[in-house]
């Protein structure tokens, strides 16, 4: 009994892994470049980047899946796209809004004195940032960035609103024939991922913790 | 001919007029004192000659050529001309002491990775911390960072080296070691300009004193005429209030 559940639970996950990392990856640099927006000295770019931020972390997720999935066929009359790029495209937008606080955050915690120090060394902006300033925003962004990765795992769940066979979906599909242990069985699933997660970030942290600053 | 000629800098922030005209020359060899309460316009004026601030109006001449604001690149050029040590020494934390002054001459390629090493050392032997070459920033005192700070200013051969309040930041037993170094700087014939508080070191290092008052240079001269045959009222005011408090 317990193997082919288990092995039907596991295709769930694969697609939950799937958005999770796919997310990660397109969300990691685009959180960048919405965060550089949103400290941009242009006031227009920073207003309508920090208005877009407002309403991505004012809204819920689900409701911006429903939308990406929906709307461009209800409003535009447009072909929907796979579920699967839907989601994609609706997690990493969602994410990179997060992150991009995040790392707001983290550079403006970064002391002047650093950006000077390089200047006055005739360095250029871009050696300062990649050279001086990225690693230790890294350093100092790595707890809320565990924080935001872990809910991410959690928040993958959200995805089967617009049809994708999540592990959760899949647990549940057992209920009509009868079984209600495979449910919670996938919380199983989710805590081996964080626990691995958690202890991937405390590796980093380790690493990091050559410096102070 | 002089190495720095600055001529009738102003600078002002908002409302404030934090520099309303300063100008003095400087020979080669050189030592510059600039005395002054805080918010006389010391620093500024520092920051002024790193291009950290650029002043409203005013010439900055160097070895005869001026130095003109514009482009990014022209800045990061007129820069190379000084360097800066920082009251809070600002180093890089997550290099080395090596690290922290070999950083910049390699991206700057001023010579090969092997040119470049032997001199960080050799300027490491000259503020005495070769034996902490491989340390971080956090494990050195407050006076070994400021002299790695030196140090990592020196790399780049600038024509003038600045200090603002180099020791400010100091328990007063570690400001012994950092002005040592600058004393020895000044015996190899470093030009340097040094906004301090250390009444004595002014006296007994500068060339040429500056009093800085309300952002205009209240009082010019040598050590002696400054401090002991001060001109001006508020030098002297000034003066004694300095001495009050020892």
């Amino acid at each position: 009994m317990f193997m082919p559940v288990f092995l039907q639970l596991l295709s769930g996950f694969e697609e939950t892994v799937k958005v999770f990392f796919l997310t990660l990856l397109f969300s990691i640099p685009l959180g960048l470049a919405v965060c550089f927006g949103s400290m941009s000295q242009f006031s227009p770019l920073r207003w309508l980047m920090r208005g877009f931020v407002w309403i991505i972390r004012g809204s819920p997720l689900m409701l911006q899946l429903i939308i990406v999935f929906y709307g461009p066929g209800l409003l535009f009359d447009l072909p929907a796209m796979p579920r699967f790029t839907a989601t994609i495209l609706a997690f990493s937008i969602n994410y990179a809004c997060y992150f991009s606080e995040i790392y707001r955050g983290g550079i403006e915690s970064i002391s002047q004195g650093q950006y000077e120090a390089g200047q006055v060394l005739g360095m250029t902006r871009q050696q300062i940032f990649f050279k001086v300033i990225l690693l230790q925003v890294i350093k100092r962004i790595m707890a809320p960035m565990s924080n935001e990765v872990i809910t991410l795992v959690k928040d993958t769940s959200l995805a089967r609103i617009i049809g994708i066979y999540e592990i959760i979906w899949a647990g549940e599909s057992f209920i009509k024939k009868g079984l209600i242990w495979p449910l919670f069985f996938t919380g199983v699933f989710y805590l081996v991922f964080s626990g691995g997660l958690t202890l991937i970030f405390g590796w980093l942290e380790k690493k990091l913790a050559f410096f102070r600053g | 001919m002089a190495v720095l000629e600055v001529k009738n800098i102003k600078k002002r922030f908002g409302s404030s007029d934090v520099l309303k005209g300063i100008s003095f020359s400087l020979e080669k060899g050189q030592v510059l004192a600039i005395i002054g309460s805080s918010g006389s316009g010391k620093t500024t004026l520092l920051r002024c000659l790193n291009f950290l601030e650029t002043s409203d109006s005013g010439e900055i001449w160097v070895n005869g050529q001026q130095l003109l604001a514009g482009s990014d690149e022209k800045i990061r050029n007129n820069r190379l001309h000084f360097g800066l040590v920082f009251q809070n020494f600002n180093l890089f934390p997550q290099y080395t002491v090596l690290e922290n002054i070999t950083l910049a001459p390699t991206l700057l390629k001023t010579g090969s990775a092997n040119e470049i090493r032997s001199h960080a050392q050799l300027l490491l032997q000259r503020v005495g911390l070769v034996h902490k070459a491989e340390t971080y920033p956090y494990q050195l005192s407050g006076g070994q960072q400021q002299r790695v700070a030196i140090a990592r200013a020196l790399a780049l051969d600038p024509e003038i080296l600045c200090f603002d309040e180099p020791t400010s930041a100091l328990d007063p037993e570690l400001t012994g070691e950092v002005l040592r170094v600058i004393r020895r700087l000044k015996d190899s014939g470093n030009t340097m300009i040094v906004v301090t508080h250390e009444m004595g070191f002014a006296k007994s290092v500068a060339d040429v004193v500056i009093y800085m008052s309300d952002g205009v240079i209240e009082e010019i001269g040598t050590p002696e005429q400054v401090f002991n045959a001060p001109r001006s009222e508020k030098t002297l005011a000034f003066l004694q209030g300095a001495q009050e408090q020892f």
